[in-house]
């Protein structure tokens, strides 16, 4: 029998919304001791799924119709006492972030210990089996510690110790590794999968992540726009998509490099970067005070019209080195030459001719943008501050709208009236604006969903190729380094560790580091099948 | 702009606030029309009741209209709320802007000074600084811009530090703008909110200590003030109880009316933090 059967499952959205229902018609089981994933892009009512099967809906999205049955047990006729009684014990779920799932003033062993106590089972023995059960380091000092001591993966390894304390039925994971780095990922996905072995747990785990599906699922179900338009098993799905929008999700999931990796023409140096060190300090007046080495060691060049990947984790100094670059964050030491000349000890007004030659892409798309500005603007506004006239710069602006492929019309709204991808679009025309020849681009699709991701990074390589740009490309996803850079510097606690062509660096990584980063990557032993181009 | 307006309108106290409030005004306005007559000159017998010899509400003890004093009071004390709020936008904007967007030692100096002002009463530093620039509408403003710019630094201040490391403004800093235009430009625009918010209620608590000052007599001698109207009430307040009372409900009634006034701006630029109250 099924742990969970969820039949035509139908939660309303609010009047007003773009569509009626935020979920529609939703029919999945999961059977004992499986992993089903549920993959869809934000919007795709995924977690709405999850939510109404804990009975966590808000009062906003009212449940229309279905049945939720949870081991024989019909969820949708308890009442709300009853409700809570089962969460917990017989279904639990592990939330995106873990940083702040946890009450930050009481000890992680407490915190565990309440859960147990609140379904009257106190044992403080257990608490200890349990870290010790999603294989924590020393459970009794990690029982003591409080959350601040905590890594993010460490965390979420309490949270899912938590979620395990009553041994549920049925594990409800949404988006669970989303929120942590690589290689972090790829332990909580081992402890979830083994987990799940040792317990014969049904898991229902919801990600966006085609890598993450191909690493963990056995059964796979696609949602679009709150409907379930493909269900199989992870094999079928994923080698043989049959549903259009799957194939599309599946073609957007960037290939690993096949080659030896192409060397561009050598040409000119346009950045080089030497000896360039970077320290924080914190603390006040009367302590001592803490020392972080954001970036040491890390000297890199690049030739005119190549990109260069600056690959590494949380952390690991890659956006600080690249506002470094652009001045952003001032170094202690060390040469940038542009073009020959040394960037670092320039005055503002120095450096204000420059700024027209190296421009940046930011990661956030909704933070990016002034929002009390309207989009033409926000283009136009770079040129104008360096004397172009104001009509002429709004001309320009109008035909950078075109190229990034926006509406013309586009210039007299407001950034909140965007999409995502939209406003990444708009950002890139506020570079492009300035004509530069090094374009720094710091994480500029891990904010957007896969599909979204794949036409600004189309769009990126078109324009790069065109306007013979030459790039700096920051990622913590090697999958999209591998599709987009010529070279690949891999970064670990503000140090370049090992640098060379992609295909290269893929196909014989010389640093331990580097292999442990290619061991993590979600799905790696799965090739995206050849679907050829969208129709 | 309209969406605005939805939102400002859907807080029933803040129309409330803004009726009285115009009300308020438009008695300031019209007061030479109303009283054509100086509210310092005789209107009729003094310790009149309200309602005796065509006195609205009654005569002071040198038999000069009371409600003449209000409507011609409230034209001071709106002006010094406006000017006095304006001025030490003035100074807060600016020092907290400053502070805010250099951060370091610039901040760590602005703040030490600007808690310097904290730490002193700021009623009895306004009595000072108008007692030794001796009482005028002019010292008066001035006392009470003095006194009230130091929260809006520190707003300023706080909105400024948390924008100055936005994306946008970063992208604002790639593109070379100068850093007044960055300012002014990009960050300024986007912390107006808490700015328009504070200034409704610093507007009330102008009125306030100037209605505290005239009270003590520190008023400026040739302006006929609400402060002024329950000072010189206060010693026959048993005897003729509308002196005092009647211009008290004024003031009572524009503070009142500039908080629900504030209170609605809040809820309808941050609409977000509205939502919960509903």
């Amino acid at each position: 029998m099924s742990i969970l059967t969820i039949e035509g499952l139908t939660v309303a959205l609010p009047a007003g919304a773009d569509r009626p229902h935020a979920i529609e018609d939703v029919s999945l089981t999961v059977e004992r001791g499986e992993i089903l994933c549920v993959v869809g892009e934000s919007g795709s009512g995924k977690s709405i799924t999850a939510n109404a099967v804990m009975g966590l809906l808000p009062k906003s999205l009212p449940l229309r119709a279905g049945r939720l049955i949870l081991d024989g047990i019909d969820l949708r006729a308890q009442p709300p006492e009853a409700m809570r009684k089962l969460r917990g014990s017989r279904m639990a779920m592990i939330f995106q972030e873990p940083m702040t799932a946890l009450n930050p003033l009481m000890r992680v062993g407490d915190q565990i210990g309440e859960a147990l106590a609140v379904h009257g089972a106190p044992d403080r023995g257990r608490v200890q089996e349990l870290l010790a059960a999603v294989n924590l380091p020393d459970p009794v000092s990690i029982a003591r510690s409080h959350p601040f001591r905590l890594s993010g993966g460490q965390r979420q390894r309490v949270m899912i110790a938590m979620a395990l304390a009553l041994e549920p039925a049925l594990l409800i994971a949404d988006e669970p590794t989303t929120a942590l780095d690589v290689t972090t990922q790829m332990q909580i996905l081992r402890l979830i999968r083994e987990i799940q072995q040792r317990r014969g747990t049904g898991v229902l785990f919801i990600t966006h992540d085609f890598g993450v599906v191909a690493e963990i699922a056995d059964r796979v179900a696609v949602m679009q726009h709150g409907r379930i338009v493909e269900h199989g098993t992870a094999r079928e799905v994923l080698d043989r998509p049959q549903h259009p929008y799957t194939r599309a999700l599946i073609r957007a999931v960037p290939g690993f490099p096949k080659g030896g990796g192409v060397a561009r023409a050598q040409g000119r140096d346009v950045l080089r970067v030497q000896g360039l060190e970077k320290t924080y300090h914190r603390g006040g007046w009367f302590s001592a005070g803490k020392m972080l080495r954001a970036v040491h060691d890390a000297d890199f060049s690049l030739t005119r019209g190549e990109t260069l990947g600056l690959v590494g984790e949380s952390g690991s100094g890659k956006s600080t080195l690249a506002r470094c670059v652009v001045r952003l964050v001032t170094p202690e030491k060390g040469e940038i030459y542009f073009d020959g000349a040394d960037l670092r000890p320039l005055s503002r007004a120095a450096m204000k001719p420059f700024r027209r030659r190296v421009q940046m892409i930011f990661q956030d798309p909704y933070a990016s943008l002034n929002p009390r500005r309207k989009v033409g603007e926000i283009i136009a506004e770079g040129p104008i501050t360096h004397g172009t006239p104001r009509a002429e710069a709004l001309e320009r602006a109008r035909d950078l709208l075109a190229i990034v492929r926006l509406d013309p019309g586009a210039m007299d709204r407001y950034p909140h009236e965007f999409s995502g991808g939209q406003r990444q679009r708009i950002g890139i025309a506020r570079a492009l604006a300035m004509k530069p020849e090094l374009l720094i681009a710091d994480e500029p699709v891990s904010a957007l969903d896969v599909s979204v991701q794949a036409e600004v990074l189309a769009l990126l390589a078109e324009i790069r190729e065109r306007e013979k740009l030459t790039m700096l490309f920051i990622t913590h996803d090697l999958r999209v380094a591998a599709q987009v850079c010529d070279r690949i510097a891999v970064m670990q606690r503000g140090a370049i560790v090992e640098q060379g062509p992609v295909g290269q660096v893929f196909a014989n990584p010389a640093h331990p580091y580097t292999q442990q980063l290619l061991d993590s990557i979600p799905g790696r032993a799965w090739t995206p099948p050849d679907l050829g181009e969208a129709a | 702009m309209t969406e605005f307006w939805i939102r400002f309108a859907r807080n029933r106290g803040a129309v409330v606030g803004l009726v009285i409030l115009v009300l308020v005004a438009a008695m300031a306005v019209l007061a030479p029309v109303l009283f054509p007559r100086s509210p310092w000159d005789m209107a009729g017998a003094p310790f009149m009741p309200p309602g005796e010899m065509g006195m609205l509400l009654g005569s002071d003890s040198l038999g000069r209209d009371v409600a003449a004093g209000i409507a011609h009071g409230a034209r001071i004390s709106l002006m010094v709320g406006a000017v006095s709020t304006v001025a030490s936008l003035g100074i807060g904007v600016s020092l907290g802007a400053i502070a805010g967007y250099a951060g370091g030692w610039v901040d760590d100096a602005l703040m030490r000074f600007t808690e310097f002002f904290q730490t002193i009463p700021s009623f009895i530093l306004a009595v000072l600084l108008v007692a030794i620039f001796s009482p005028s509408i002019t010292s008066i403003v001035g006392a009470i811009a003095i006194v009230s710019w130091p929260p809006v630094a520190r707003v300023v201040r706080a909105e400024f530090l948390s924008l100055r490391g936005r994306e946008f403004v970063q992208a604002a800093e790639c593109l070379g703008k100068s850093r007044l235009a960055i300012i002014i430009g990009d960050i300024l625009p986007n912390a107006l909110s808490p700015i328009v918010v504070l200034a409704s209620l610093m507007v009330a608590s102008a009125i306030l200590l100037e209605s505290a000052l005239s009270f003590l007599g520190l008023g400026d001698p040739n302006l006929m003030t609400w402060g002024f109207l329950i000072g010189s009430g206060r010693s026959v307040i048993r005897l003729a109880w509308w002196m005092s009372v009647f211009p008290g409900v004024a003031i009572f009634l524009t503070v009142l009316a500039l908080n629900l006034v504030g209170e609605g701006l809040s809820d309808a630029l941050n609409p977000r933090l509205a939502r919960g109250r509903a």
